[in-house]
Order: C-alpha cells, then structure tokens, then sequence
C-alpha cells in the first residue's frame, strides 16, 4: 500500500482543560494513483487528519506510513493545498511557484518547471501578477500549480475549492480531473461537498463526529468523466447521505443544547 | 477644488496677512519677524552657505543614528517575538523605555561620550530603536500561520524559514516601525542639537536666538518642518501604501 493509516488517534484539550477525542481508531489503506475523498461533517477531524498526513500535526498514537517511510514531520513528497490559497503576496506568480524549487536546482531549471505546470493550470498570461491582483478561483490554481511543482507523489487537499463560487468550482473540478490523469498522483482530497466526492474521486470516506471515525469506505465506479452520469450520481448520493443525516443530527441538536445552555 | 490649489490659497492668505501685520507694525520684528525678512535670513544664510553645512551635518547624524535604531530595533524585536522570557523581561524595560523621550538621556550621554556628536547620535538612536522594536516583534508575532504551513509543506525549516517567509510576511510592520522610528528620530536629533555642539540646524537656531536674529530662527523652524513634512509624506506615506496593497491589506 501506498499510503497506510494505522490506528490514528487524536485529542486536543479544551478550554475547561478536558481532552476531546477528535479521531479514534482511524485506519485507512490508499493505493498508488488513486483518488481519494474524505468526507464528513464540520468538525469530524477530516481537516487534521489530512494535516497528520502531511506531518504538520502529531497524532496522540498511531502512524502514518506513506511510501514505506514514516511520516515524521512535512515533505516535499507531499504537496499540500489549503482552503485559503497560502501564495506568499511578496512574491509573484512564478516566484511563488519556484519557491519549493529554489534549493535544488538552477533559477532557471525553477522557472521551465514553474512555467509547465502554471501551463498546466492554464495561467501562463499571469507570471508576473502578484496574489492581490488575481481573482479566488486564479489563487487556487496558482497554489495547486506551486503543490505540483515540486513533483510530490502525493497531494493533499483541504477543502481547497471551498471557498470559491459554484462555477469557478466546477471548472476547477475539470482541471483537477486532467491534472490527475496526466500526472497520476495520489490525492488525498478533504471535502464536506458530498457531490463533489462523487464526481471526483475513485473511493469516499465517510467519517463521523464525536469522535471523528470512519463509517463507510465506498467505491465509486462511474466512468469519467462524470457529468452524463447524473441518475447514479444522485444514487450514490443519496446512498451516502444516508449515513451522513444521523452525524448531522448529532451536530445540530448539540449545537441547539449549546445554544439553550446559553 | 483640487486640494493642491486649495493649499497655495490657504498659505497665501496667512502669508499675506503675516507680511501686512508686520508692514502695519502691529508686533514688534523682534518678536515676530515678516515673511520677507525671514526669507532673506534663509537667501543669506543659504548663500553663504552655514544652512547647507547645517543640513548636512544634521543629515549625516540622522542617516547615522536611524541605521543604527533601524539594525538595533529589528534584532531586538526578532529576539523579543522568538524568546518568551526575553519578551517578559526585556520587553518591559522596552516598553517602559519607548515611553520615554529620548532627550532626557543627553546629559548622561555627554557624561559618556562627552560634548560632541557622538552624544547626539546616542538619542537619535535611543529615539528612534524602541518603536522600531516594538513593531518588528509585532510583525513576526502575526505571520500568518498558514504561510508558515504551506512553507513548511514545501520543505522550509529553521533559518529558510525566516529569512523567506517571517521575515517578508512582516515587512508592512516594518515599514510602519521604520517611519515611527524616523520621526522620533528626527525629534531627538533636533532637540538633541539644540542643547549640544555645531554644526547642524537645530544648532543654528539657538546660536541665531542667543543673538536675536528671529528671522534666521523662523527660516530654520520652516526648513525643519518642510523636511519633516518631505519624508513623511512623500517618502514614507507612499512606501507604505505600496507595501500594504502588495501584501493584500488594504483594499
């Protein structure tokens, strides 16, 4: 296996000084090239899980073993997008995307490589801009092109179309799917958007709250791409909504007993 | 009205009624000298050239002392956001000192180094250090904690860390810092020449007061405030505003 989760689990304390479970007993098995979503409600611990992944939070016990290596701290081997697109406003477009390349090779290998996958998120026009000057959806690309740059075998991806619009989402959706098939990595894709699970990814994980568990690891079959297949769609959809609608009640009715605590 | 032409208008008229009170004698030359005559102290005093070793004295302090608090300032600032205890020692002597003006250090400074230039420097950079210091702590105490993420992703660790992301992520504090650290600066060396040794502007006027030359006095007031107003507004104000609209802070 490519990327192994053993027995993950995670407590943070909280104000009163009482640990909270966010991830128990998590295990999870991800093949080379595949496409995985994981998918749940607010505060199921997807987010740290990824970010466990990526070595940028411990997990309390438990291992991640990515490439028969065992992650210890972050890499360059995984390339990490984030919901917010992270460019760094001092830099331009293209010195963003070098910033992973700057150490190993020469400014100008960076920039033909920087250049090949800014193509490949089709902003060549823009190598000059600098962040402020590029719209939501144009940041993400630059961001996943920057992740992409460094060549890592795996991607991680935090919600990283949540904050944009339903269009600009759906394009981008497209674009992920080509730079997918054209450069065969892994991605481990964090989500609470069930369709765009479905129409993205080869498995979804389905993890609950309180503690944050895996409920369901389904396959999703469907040629791609996806678009003429709305009927299955729905039914998977429907499918998985099924076990998400308990998790949801649960995080709505403890927000109304919060609330009236108040 | 564009606001240019608004100012000519509004600097005329006092200028005016300034030249006309003192025509009609309405204040003695002695306390209130005209415009005309302060700008021949200025002519003669350019012409003869005491006012240009003046400013280059008081330049050459100043460039001096504000490198220094400049250098001093970021290090110190760097030290207080990375060390805890330093920030709860160290940072309340800052604290307590940035609230002091710096002059009231120049009779121990001339005890030190004596009645001489080096003194002088010594509030400049006393005046300008703390401010800069605070903000540089600032500015490393809000990098955003994503950049730090997404650099540690792309493999930055330790120094690279720094030096590529914290560092620049604080950049409009240090602007900030810079352009306090220059008008403090600026203060104390103007007082701090006021009550040491020549040459230099804040000199000239008390050596033009103790002889009653209030024209000369009026000229180097004038020529300290139209610096003043010089770097502030067209140096610093606009490198503030291109640094805060590069690093997406202002809309």
């Amino acid at each position: 296996m490519f990327i192994e989760i053993k027995n993950i689990q995670k407590q943070f304390i909280d104000k009163e000084n009482k640990p909270i479970t966010v991830l128990k007993d998590i295990n999870l098995e991800v093949q080379k090239g595949e496409f995985v979503s994981i998918l749940g409600p607010s505060g199921c611990g997807k987010s740290t899980l990824l970010s466990i992944v990526a070595g940028l939070t411990k997990a309390n016990s438990g291992e991640v073993i990515v490439n028969e290596t065992q992650v210890r701290k972050p890499g360059k081997d995984r390339g990490m997008v984030f919901q917010q697109a992270a460019l760094f406003p001092w830099l331009n477009v293209l010195e963003n995307v070098t910033f992973p390349l700057k150490k190993e090779m020469s400014k100008k290998d960076a920039n033909e490589q920087a250049k090949k996958y800014l193509q490949m998120v089709q902003l060549s026009n823009y190598l000059h801009h600098y962040p402020h000057e590029l719209s939501g959806g144009m940041q993400q690309r630059v961001a996943i092109a920057r992740a992409l740059a460094m060549n890592p075998d795996t991607l991680l991806m935090d919600e990283p179309f949540g904050a944009l619009d339903e269009q600009t989402r759906s394009r981008l959706h497209g674009q992920l799917e080509t730079i997918w098939t054209e450069t065969k990595k892994t991605i481990l894709f964090v989500t609470h958007s069930i369709s765009e699970s479905i129409k993205l990814s080869d498995r979804i994980i389905v993890m609950g709250t309180k503690p944050g568990t895996i409920l369901q690891d389904i396959r999703v079959d469907l040629p791609r791409p996806r678009e003429q297949y709305k009927k299955e769609m729905l039914e998977i959809e429907e499918h998985i909504m099924g076990y998400l609608k308990k998790e949801i009640d649960k995080v709505v009715s403890e927000e109304l007993a919060n609330a009236s605590n108040n | 009205m564009h606001p240019t032409i608004k100012r000519i208008i509004f600097f005329s008229v006092i200028i005016a009624f300034w030249e006309i009170g003192s025509r009609l004698e309405l204040w003695l030359p002695t306390i209130l000298p005209s415009p005309s005559m302060v700008l021949d102290a200025l002519i003669t005093g350019f012409e003869d050239k005491t006012l240009i070793y003046d400013l280059v004295a008081s330049f050459k302090r100043l460039a001096i002392g504000l490198a220094l608090s400049l250098i001093i300032g970021s290090a110190l600032g760097v030290l207080l956001a990375k060390s805890k205890s330093a920030d709860e020692t160290l940072g309340t002597v800052i604290l307590a000192l940035q609230s002091v003006p710096s002059i009231i250090w120049l009779p121990l400074a001339i005890m030190w180094f004596g009645m001489n230039e080096t003194s002088v420097i010594f509030v400049v950079v006393l005046g300008g250090t703390f401010v800069m210091t605070l903000n540089m702590r600032a500015g490393m105490k809000n990098v955003n904690p994503l950049f730090v993420k997404a650099a540690q992703t792309m493999g930055a660790t330790g120094l690279d860390l720094f030096v590529r992301v914290a560092f620049p992520a604080s950049i409009p504090h240090v602007v900030t810092g810079a352009r306090l650290a220059w008008a403090f600066a600026w203060r104390a060396l103007m007082a701090g020449e006021l009550l040491s040794t020549g040459p230099g502007l804040g000199y000239t006027l008390r050596y033009a007061s103790d002889f009653g030359n209030m024209s000369l006095v009026i000229g180097v007031m004038i020529i300290i405030g139209v610096i003043g107003y010089i770097v502030d507004q067209l140096i610093f104000q606009r490198v503030e505003k291109n640094v805060l609209e590069r690093w997406g802070l202002e809309s």
